[in-house]
């Protein structure tokens, strides 16, 4: 960041005159300003139309397809029209931390951008503690469910809040576990430090590295749903059993809070998972633009491409997955979470550490990576396979233009 | 088994003089019990094996004004001999009362707590003899013949002005004016 | 399953779920005693639908009741139709053309195989698959085009007559119904392999709330709920009626797929696999209809003999009992409607103890419980 504020003072001379703290400080401000409120908004608004329209694709609708072109602006028009509601608070209801609450569950989502790494500068703060500070502050999100779940006075949104603390708690166990089995193969808890410790290609990412990383890889995964409230782990607002959790008596504007803390916090699972298993904005190619000389320093456009669509592509499967499962019940959730994941987590994580040694001596044990590689890519096939097979049984048309 | 058969062996393993006359010209036969004899009638309806009446397939209250009585109907069926046989209880309109069946069918429940609620017929030893689709603090039983509706209900009035006649009525004072 | 259960525990927490909970299938309110997210008891509370169905049958003629038989079980309202037309015509003994008993016979399939799908849909929407509910609803959007097609209404179909049907079904109908039959087996195959098989959903419904044969006969459940629990009876077979003895189908009972015999996956499966059959049924209706008239001839205001009779057809939830009283009259002197999700919910009480809020979810599901059939 000093960087970039010191070369902004180059470029513009009506700088100088002016302390130099101040204008670190200022630039820290508006471009955490301007990320948190512009982008992870705009993120999470275009997510929540992406869904609609995937949803949509998947239930035979066509989906919002008016505001905007196709709809891209749908997510503007629902903010409006929720903003301009009644803020309602229920009578009985804990009033401050009621009015609380989704602030909190804001923020908490909000805060974890500032350690997401979109490119190789293009992040506002590469914490030496990365990764750590990310699962910190995204504990924030609890607080403010129990809250908002205890707060309303109403016992559906109480089991909610609950629901949502048992389960985030339980799963914060495996997602740790994933990440300090990555920390193990990279070495350092920087965001930065995590990418750049992979490589370029797939089979040098960590997904691959190993045997024990490719299953934490999934347990993570899994483990992120859950701590997401994605389905088949949406028991905190599991709407046809708690009609709608935590959030049932809130409306308009704090409503709004908790629908895009939800749909950013889809945004953070998918980049992480980039992130941590899939090497992050790592591109093959260096293109690079400074906006028209907008930006005195050049920013890399193809290693946020890179970023970008992985992180989406995980998105989508997140969606994908929520429109078809069913949900889980709150016993095996936790079955599935001490009985499974835990001590699977731990095997790989100590299984990593041998494998590490074990490579560390015997050179051949990194060619392992590529078989994995190829197994991952005849996973992906196969999917697809099953998929078109699955479509041909049916019989029906099948129509892959999604404008329409 | 056809009806007479049911009501021939039935009467076979009941005391005498408790299981009234069959009604054999009706298409479905049934047969009239006091309410006093009624749970051994049904018991040994229920418990013996050539009868084997698993199921109380429905339960009706009629009110027969005329009379001056409530009639209880059972409708009994076996799925292991796939009969179907109607047990009558007759009981006196003013202060009907006859025993319960939860003990012998659970279905029970439920049937009589609507009879109750519909028709006021008590059914003695009912664990729960409460009002099933009204709200409890609903008066009399309105499937009753002589029930009349009340001006309110539970607060509520019960009639409105029909918004027709109302139009028609003020059309004709604008005339008379 | 929690070790103590006490009903009125000193931290048990009463809650209410309904009558506006999107899971109740209409308006049912259940109060629930709950231990956490464990239910000690569960009470029904039904009543917010009650119209006196059996009182405005004792003020209508035979004839101006059959739109209100529709509205008994709205899923479900040919097979409404087809109970109160039953009822009367074998109390009154009239006599009906053979082609309007097949049109009747395909018409309440087609309905049966609707109400199935918007079960096992909702069902699926209970425990979580949104996407199933649509595939569901998809399908049965066509059923509701060829019921249109055949009688003018969507929903509430008012379409059968004392002593026949109303209407003729067009060529367009005929070849909608057999193109449906052609399309729908597949599409209920995909359905099964989007939601049936799936891990999480076996996971969810096997070994819960497990009805015996001996329950389920005491408490007088019936059709699919019934046969869910191993018992193979079914009115269409066992006390036949219209033209279903001439009909070649299978009855299919729960089997224990994924857990217990009688469990919510059987009720399930019993659900699915007799959408199978019905497709037989039409299909072999379609085959055998032959011309001749629509109705017979009916006195416009029908009287019957004082007498009584109690009638019972196999709605899509299972049995549908009328009891009817006349004496006489061009009014019925009692009617009583006998319904199968009245049985349904009345196991309830018995089965919830023990189950998660969750679960409740699903067995109501299971169940297929349609609130104004309840009430009536």
């Amino acid at each position: 960041m000093r960087f970039f504020a010191d070369s902004l003072i180059e470029t513009w001379p009506f700088l100088q005159g002016w302390p130099p703290w101040l204008v670190y400080t200022l630039v820290m401000f508006a471009f955490g300003a301007v990320v948190l409120f512009g982008f992870v908004s705009l993120f999470a608004g275009i997510v929540t139309v992406v869904e609609r329209r995937i949803a949509a694709r998947m239930q035979f609708r066509i989906g919002p397809n008016r505001v905007g072109y196709q709809g891209c602006l749908q997510w503007l028009a629902d903010g409006i029209k929720n903003f301009t509601k009644e803020d309602l608070t229920p009578a009985g209801a804990s009033k401050m931390l009621y009015l609380f609450a989704p602030y909190l569950v804001f923020t908490g989502l909000f805060l974890t951008f500032v350690a997401l790494p979109f490119g190789q500068a293009l992040v506002i703060s590469d914490l030496n503690v990365g990764i750590f500070y990310i699962l910190a502050v995204s504990s924030f999100v609890t607080v403010g469910l129990v809250l908002a779940g205890w707060a309303s006075n109403n016992k559906w949104a109480l089991l909610g809040g609950i629901r949502s603390a048992a389960q985030i708690v339980s799963y914060e166990i495996p997602t740790g576990l994933a990440v300090l089995t990555v920390v193990l193969m990279s070495g350092t808890l920087s965001t930065q430090g995590i990418i750049s410790s992979q490589g370029i290609w797939p089979w040098d990412w960590f997904a691959s590295a190993n045997p024990f990383a490719f299953i934490i890889f999934i347990i993570f995964f899994i483990s992120t749903l859950a701590e997401g409230n994605r389905v088949p782990f949406d028991l905190p607002e599991a709407e046809s059993e708690l009609v709608a959790g935590y959030n049932v008596e809130y409306s308009g504007m704090r409503f709004v809070f908790f629908f895009f803390a939800e749909y950013a916090n889809l945004f953070v699972m998918g980049a992480l998972t980039a992130i941590l298993f899939f090497g992050g904005w790592n591109s093959p190619f260096n293109w690079s633009t400074s906006l028209f000389g907008l930006f005195p320093q050049p920013l890399e456009v193809s290693g946020t491409l890179f970023f970008m669509t992985k992180a989406l592509s995980f998105v989508v499967l997140i969606i994908w997955l929520r429109w078809t499962l069913p949900r889980l019940r709150v016993d095996q959730l936790m079955v599935v979470c001490w009985q499974y994941l835990t001590p699977i987590a731990f095997v790989c994580m100590l299984g990593t550490a041998f494998w590490m040694v074990g490579a560390h001596r015997w050179g051949a044990l990194d060619y392992v990576k590529y078989p994995i590689f190829l197994f991952g890519v005849f996973l992906v096939l196969a999917m697809a396979a099953r998929t078109v097979r699955n479509i041909r049984l049916v019989g029906d048309p099948v129509d892959l233009n999604p404008f329409q | 088994m056809t009806a007479e058969e049911i009501y021939r062996h039935g009467l076979e393993r009941i005391p005498a003089g408790t299981l009234g006359e069959l009604a054999a010209e009706a298409v479905q036969p049934w047969v009239t019990v006091t309410p006093a004899s009624l749970l051994d009638v049904l018991t040994v309806f229920r418990d013996d094996p050539a009868l084997a009446f698993e199921c109380l397939d429905c339960l009706t209250v009629t009110d027969i004004m005329d009379e001056g009585q409530m009639e209880v109907v059972y409708h009994l069926y076996s799925y292991k001999h796939q009969h179907l046989f109607v047990v009558k209880s007759r009981t006196g309109r003013d202060e009907p009362q006859v025993p319960s069946v939860t003990g012998l069918w659970p279905a029970a429940d439920w049937y009589e707590r609507e009879q109750y609620d519909m028709f006021g017929v008590r059914f003695t030893g009912h664990p729960n003899l409460t009002r099933l689709f009204l709200p409890d603090e609903w008066v009399g039983h309105p499937m009753r013949l002589d029930w009349k509706e009340g001006e309110t209900a539970l607060g509520i009035p019960t009639s409105r002005p029909d918004p027709l006649v109302k139009k028609d009525a003020e059309a004709g004072g604008g005339a008379d004016a | 399953m929690p070790e103590e259960l006490t009903i009125n525990g000193p931290d048990n927490m009463l809650l209410n779920m309904g009558p506006q909970h999107p899971s109740t299938h209409g308006v049912i309110r259940f109060v629930l005693e709950t231990d956490g997210e464990v239910v000690a008891k569960a009470t029904p509370v039904v009543g917010y639908l009650h119209r006196g169905v059996e009182k405005i049958a004792t003020e209508l003629t035979y004839s101006q009741f059959m739109p209100i038989s529709d509205r008994l079980d709205y899923v479900a309202s040919m097979c409404g139709n087809l109970a109160w037309c039953e009822a009367v015509e074998r109390m009154a003994g009239i006599e009906v053309p053979r082609r309007a008993q097949f049109l009747r016979v395909i018409a309440a399939e087609l309905n049966r195989i609707s109400s199935h799908l918007v079960a096992v849909g909702s069902f699926c929407n209970d425990v979580g698959g949104v996407t199933p509910l649509v595939v569901a609803l998809r399908e049965r959007e066509a059923i509701n085009d060829i019921l249109e097609l055949l009688s003018g209404a969507r929903l509430t179909y008012n379409y059968m007559r004392l002593g026949g049907v109303s209407r003729d079904m067009s060529d367009k109908c005929r070849q909608d119904t057999a193109a449906f039959l052609d399309h729908f087996p597949p599409a209920l195959d995909e359905f099964n392999r989007l939601i049936t098989y799936n891990k999480i959903f076996i996971k969810r419904l096997a070994d819960i709330a497990v009805v015996t044969q001996e329950e389920a006969k005491a408490y007088g459940l019936n059709g699919p709920n019934l046969r869910g629990s191993g018992i193979r009876f079914d009115l269409r077979r066992n006390d036949p009626y219209s033209v279903y003895p001439e009909l070649d189908f299978e009855i299919p009972v729960g089997e224990g797929f994924a857990g217990q015999v009688g469990d919510c996956y059987d009720r399930y499966m019993v659900r699915i696999n007799e959408m199978y059959e019905s497709v037989k049924i039409v299909r072999q209706c379609l085959e055998m209809m032959p011309d001749g008239e629509l109705t017979s001839k009916v006195a416009r205001v029908l009287k019957i003999k004082a007498g009584e009779r109690y009638t019972r057809t196999e709605s899509a939830r299972g049995e549908m009992g009328i009891y009817i009283v006349s004496k006489g009259d061009k009014t019925p002197y009692r009617v009583r409607v006998r319904t199968s999700s009245y049985s349904a919910l009345s196991i309830f009480e018995k089965l919830s103890p023990g189950l998660m809020i969750a679960d409740l979810v699903a067995v109501i599901g299971s169940f297929d419980i349609v609130a104004p059939e309840i009430d009536r």
